[in-house]
């Protein structure tokens, strides 16, 4: 087992230098920091004086890959290469473009987003469960066809729609939560409820949409069919046998994204104002702050290949019958 | 004897010569009113694209693993209606993909003088709309502007008053009846659709009448009971929903703004339609520009193994694991960085926009291909391992023969399956890239842009509520739509489904 895992985490790290250098070519190749110097600074009347300023300010004056001027190691380690995309991996970010230090911004805005990305997830999987358990239980009836033209329906909303809608019905007609906003302490609970009710909603759809034809694929089994021949009700079938069984395929589909909800909900975040990564990546893309995109892209990288890593595991884990290969 | 082959042969050819009068009757009216055709890239990709469909559908046609679950879907009475809605859309976005420049009137140094801005077919149509612009907002139908003016009176009185609108309802009397003239008009369109599904329903009448030989009884009866497999009632009645609502906003249209205007008194009923080709273009042309190197890599990786299959599973693996949004932001700022250090690529703001479009489709289609492209490699390595293949490979035939002529047509199905699936998730996705500001170019008109101007216009007092339902209600109807239709393409194609 613990081989197993050392394997899985070795190959992740080729796959975490391929998107070093694929952001490294995007940020740096593609784009000369010349160009970026040129377009943050805005206007035709930009002096060569200015790019050089803007560009010694964050250290991009340096050669890409092959400093010829320095000494030992240093050709390789005064680069922009080595200092933007290499540091990466040490976790040291660097600073934004208004000079604060990006670990320790992503470290304040870490709970926030796990204020409500957390919450939102785990009920999210509970209603989700609960409505697919209700149309399989109901399953070839009028409840179901409802049901599922009802998660259709859902499914053909943009998010943004239920943010919106939530926004104006619970904040500005009946005034029950703030419209947007963040405190501290207990005072955050009351921000918090709106966001994560409409992630949980937005979720339904999709979710118990794909959790019921797990649910009815598990219930077309033979020991589904040997339970009811031993002649138990169909609702301790779906519960002890077809529920338990089919959280597997839920579960560790579910790993998967565990990791990435420290990265936040983006669009949820920067709508109801709230202080965390999500809208950290948005604010930045919106300013065009290129070294805390380019951390948020290493960072989300790196939590979802764990979130790999942790399926495989999870998968071990529950179903013995997998070998460790 | 000979009358009947012909009218067989004449039935056979009624698309393609349809196709082909409609291509004809373009130059024609390009020849005639001396327009200037401009080719976007995009365009150009709708053709290949309603091109390639049309190929596809005469193949399968005769291919008997495709037309067989081809024959399910139209049997689906849901599937059948989504079509119908589906078409509905799709001809709004081929109207509006064919793009030229009309004269502007007089001629200049170096030959004829044209229009500056790139004008559509669709922009002929909804010439009225697009050109009747208010001050500022205004509610549907309404007379009068949403905000309040200060008039100066001869005698130096000043008074804040709603003022009329320039365009919306001006054919009304002061003080004369409003609602009334709603009601007549929607009750002429009503009519319109009416007549005009009867006509539709007329030519279609004698084509069947002939196709089967049959009285114009039998085929009304046949139809109305809903005895043959095809579901016609449903699509037909679908059809006449939709021409009656085409016709009453249609008769709306002509004196009000149907949807309102938006901030700076644009229409918003011919934004919300102009964004119908944004929907569809993102919806489709990112599946087809980077279907051929998905199907590639999956089939190259899936059938040579090795290290062949190393590479390429490492770098999907690597494109999957960056966040999508992020990737996609990250290639859209540097985009943004390049049209703004190099303007002199993009003369006009149609084709800055057009081609950032396209470049937002080949962005998506990157970090949506991995998926593709593994289930592809999959359904590769099994077809390997399948007798005919065995039998291919024994006989000697060259691997690229193999690729093409045994696994490429296997794993069709598949690709499909995705093309349709991805299309309603790449519509959402639209809407939300736009909000985070690495959506299409601000100037194209897009559901995006709208719902992202409505977050400051819900917040208005009193609320400005338009833009954001008419861009629901588009985009609800095109992506509920493609869902269903999804569903049942998935159905029939996937050989792991039982037979019902």
């Amino acid at each position: 087992m613990l081989t197993y895992i050392v394997r899985r985490v070795l190959y992740a790290i080729p796959i975490l230098i391929g998107v070093n250098l694929l952001t490294f070519t995007l940020f740096f190749v593609v784009n000369t920091p010349d160009d970026m110097a040129r377009m943050h600074l805005g206007g035709k009347r930009v002096t060569p004086e200015m790019v050089q300023r803007w560009k010694a300010e964050r250290g991009y004056d340096k050669p890409l890959i092959f400093n010829v001027q320095a000494a030992g190691v240093e050709k390789l380690t005064d680069t922009i290469f080595y200092k933007n995309s290499v540091r990466l991996f040490a976790f040291q970010f660097g600073s934004s473009d208004d000079g604060r230090d990006i670990v320790q911004d992503i470290k304040q805005r870490m709970l926030p987003s796990l204020a409500i990305a957390v919450p939102a997830f785990v009920f999210g999987l509970m209603v989700n469960i609960s409505f697919a358990l209700l149309l399989a239980f109901f399953r070839a009836t009028y409840v179901d066809t409802v049901g599922t033209v009802l998660c259709v329906a859902m499914m053909s909303i943009s998010g943004l729609f239920y943010i919106i809608a939530g926004q104006f019905l619970l904040s500005k007609l009946l005034r029950l939560v703030p419209i947007s906003g963040y405190d501290t302490g207990w005072e955050a609970l009351k921000f918090i409820l709106l966001p994560i009710a409409i992630g949980v909603v937005s979720g339904i759809g999709s979710g118990a949409r794909w959790y019921r034809t797990l649910f009815l694929e598990e219930m077309g089994k033979d020991y589904v069919r040997t339970a009811r021949a031993k002649g138990l009700s169909e609702y301790l079938v779906l519960f002890r046998h077809v529920l338990k069984n089919g959280m597997i395929p839920i579960l560790t589909g579910a790993v998967v994204v565990i990791p990435l909800l420290f990265m936040g909900a983006l669009i949820t975040e920067s709508f109801f104002g709230i202080p965390g990564l999500g809208s950290y990546t948005i604010d930045a893309i919106n300013s065009q702050d290129f070294a805390i995109v380019r951390a948020m892209v290493f960072l989300g990288s790196l939590l979802y290949i764990l979130g790999l890593v942790m399926t495989d595991i999870s998968y071990t884990l529950v179903d013995p019958r997998i070998r460790l290969q | 004897m000979s009358a009947s082959i012909t009218k067989q042969r004449l039935r056979q050819w009624l698309l393609p010569v349809i196709a082909l009068a409609s291509v004809c009757a373009y130059i024609a009216a390009v020849w005639m009113y001396d327009l200037k055709t401009v080719w976007l890239w995009t365009d150009l990709l709708v053709y290949v694209l309603i091109v390639s469909m049309a190929a596809f559908f005469s193949v399968a046609k005769r291919r008997a693993h495709l037309r067989e679950p081809l024959q399910r879907i139209v049997e689906n009475r849901t599937a059948m209606v989504c079509l119908v809605v589906l078409a509905g859309f799709m001809t709004i976005g081929v109207l509006d993909s064919v793009h030229f420049r009309l004269p502007s009137g007089g001629a200049g140094d170096h030959g004829k003088r044209y229009a500056p801005e790139v004008t559509s077919i669709l922009d002929l149509l909804m010439a009225q709309q697009r050109v009747q612009m208010e001050k500022t907002y205004a509610s549907p139908l309404s007379l009068w502007q949403y905000e309040k003016v200060t008039v100066e009176y001869p005698d130096g009185r000043h008074e804040r008053v709603y003022p009329r609108l320039q365009f919306g309802g001006a054919h009304i009397a002061p003080g004369a009846a409003h609602r009334q003239d709603i009601l007549r008009r929607v009750a002429s369109g009503v009519g319109a659709g009416l007549m005009m599904g009867g006509l539709i329903a007329l030519l279609a009448l004698g084509y069947a009448m002939s196709r089967h030989a049959a009285s114009a009884r039998e085929v009304v009866s046949g139809v109305m009971r809903a005895t043959g497999a095809i579901p016609w009632r449903a699509m037909w009645l679908t059809l006449f929903l939709l021409l009656i609502a085409l016709g009453v906003v249609w008769a709306l249209a002509g004196e009000y703004h149907v949807f309102g205007t938006d901030k700076v008194g644009k229409d918003v009923l011919y934004k919300s339609v102009k964004s119908i080709r944004t929907g569809l273009i993102i919806g489709t042309l990112t599946t087809l520009v980077m279907l051929p190197f998905a199907v590639f890599l999956g089939i190259l990786a899936g059938y040579l193994r090795g290290w062949v299959d190393d590479v390429i599973q490492y770098l999907y693996t690597t494109l999957s694991s960056i966040p999508g949004v992020l990737l996609i932001a990250a290639a859209v700022l540097m985009l943004q960085a390049y049209i703004h250090t190099h303007p002199d690529l993009f003369p006009t703001e149609a084709e800055r926009a057009d081609l950032r479009l396209l470049f937002l489709c080949i962005i998506l289609g990157i970090t949506s291909w991995t998926g593709l492209c593994r289930l592809i490699r999959g359904e590769t390595m099994k077809l390997c391992e399948a007798d005919f293949l065995l039998a291919a490979r024994a006989f000697g035939q060259h691997p690229v023969g193999i690729m093409l002529r045994h696994i490429l047509p296997n794993v069709m199905h598949i690709v499909l399956i995705s093309v349709v699936l991805d299309f309603s998730g790449l519509v959402l996705a639209e809407a939300v890239l736009s909000y985070v500001g690495v959506g299409v170019d601000p100037a194209t008109n897009s559901w995006g842009n709208m719902i992202n101007a409505a977050r400051l216009e819900m917040a208005r007092e009193p609320m400005v509520w338009w833009p954001l339902l008419s861009a629901f209600i588009f985009m609800f109807v095109l992506v509920l739509a493609a869902n269903l239709f999804a569903d049942v393409v998935r159905d029939a194609f996937d050989p792991r489904l039982k037979r019902r």
